[in-house]
């Protein structure tokens, strides 16, 4: 039986709006920027770079890090957001045998400025 | 448009424009063979059945990709350029391997083509990212590659049901000057069935769209027609089937 009657009932846009989803997934790992006038070209590698220096001391993957920019009133705001691994990651923390400088200064999850 | 033009295929392994232009039983020589000197550009071109002043290059099928260098490629862009055409349309293969790389190394323009989906949009970045950087006009320091923005298989309805990027966030994130949409159109699938491109067909809305990116190509100024979903009636919204998501799933 046909049952798109019932779609009516649906209010636009109360089903997944993806492709919201999809433009901020692309705006992070695209770098037009780098080719139009914006100067904040670097973002593909600095996420890149970060992603480095934080593989040093822990173990992290590249979906853990996000850097985005956002337009808020007259400024940009350059946001990184870093999710720490696991809990056995937290645990380790104690472990004087690891050397974590610069997580175990964060007890919170993820650090964001 | 009358203009002399030629389409050169670079997809050397996997040819497919002689088959999407129906003329796949009267290639007999092809673009390798022309650049390796077994052919001339005369013996290799095919002309259209359709138009007087189009012609096909093939890409061969079996030879070897490195065959295609790019001394190669200038002389046939030479010759052809000779030979009196006013447009050489270099069909690039999918990718960013050597014959996407040769297809863009001689380019004065850029179409890039792409469908609303976050994987092609990206691989469209990358292209854009190497037209920039690795093209003759790139590497002689000239004016850069002029790039253009096609989008195909576009739905207008389902952008507006939040499913598919719209084209304005399209353009947003590729940044490039933007052409016009294909709108999704069963015709597309059927016309390379039967080997006619589909703007020969001029009732069907996607050959009604490809003929005025032609035209804005060409410097004409066109209104954008194909962005906005057709309105619905309140029955059509009751009982009207599902068009839009089965017409998605062909091909």
């Amino acid at each position: 039986m046909n049952m798109a009657w019932l779609d009516y009932f649906r209010r636009p846009g109360s089903g997944a709006a993806s492709a919201s989803v999809a433009k901020n997934r692309l705006s992070i790992i695209v770098a037009r920027e780098g080719r139009s006038r914006s100067q904040l070209n670097y973002l593909p590698q600095l996420r890149q770079e970060l992603l480095q220096v934080l593989a040093k001391y822990e173990k992290i993957d590249l979906d853990q890090v996000s850097v985005n920019v956002e337009s808020q009133g007259g400024c940009d705001v350059l946001e990184l957001n870093v999710i720490l691994s696991e809990p056995s990651a937290v645990r380790r923390r104690g472990d004087s045998s690891r050397h974590s400088p610069f997580f175990s200064e964060a007890p919170q999850e993820s650090s964001r400025w | 448009m009358g203009y002399r033009t030629v389409a050169i295929d670079f997809d050397v392994g996997l040819r497919n424009l002689d088959l999407v232009m129906g003329c796949e039983r009267r290639v007999v020589y092809d673009l390798i063979n022309v650049i390796r000197g077994e052919a001339t550009l005369r013996q290799a071109a095919i002309k259209d059945k359709r138009l007087e002043n189009l012609f096909i290059l093939p890409a061969s099928q079996t030879r070897d990709k490195d065959a295609l260098t790019r001394a190669g490629v200038e002389s046939v862009i030479d010759g052809l350029k000779k030979a009196g055409f006013e447009y050489i349309i270099c069909d690039s293969p999918a990718g960013i391997e050597h014959g996407a790389h040769m297809a863009m190394y001689f380019a004065d323009h850029a179409i890039v083509v792409t469908n609303a989906e976050v994987s092609s949009v990206r691989d469209s970045d990358r292209i854009l990212g190497l037209l920039d950087a690795k093209t003759h006009r790139a590497e002689m320091g000239m004016d850069p590659v002029k790039t253009h923005l096609l989008l195909t298989r576009y739905s207008p309805a389902r952008v507006l049901k939040g499913e598919m990027l719209s084209h304005k966030d399209v353009i947003d994130l590729l940044g490039i000057e933007f052409m016009g949409a294909i709108p999704e159109s069963p015709l597309v699938l059927q016309s390379s069935n039967a080997g006619v491109p589909v703007i020969f067909d001029p009732t069907n809305e996607a050959a009604q769209a490809y003929l005025d990116v032609v035209h804005r190509f060409l410097g004409e100024d066109r209104p954008q027609r194909f962005l906005e979903a057709p309105k619905r009636g309140f029955f059509q919204r009751m009982f009207g089937t599902n068009n839009e998501t089965s017409l998605a799933a062909v091909g």
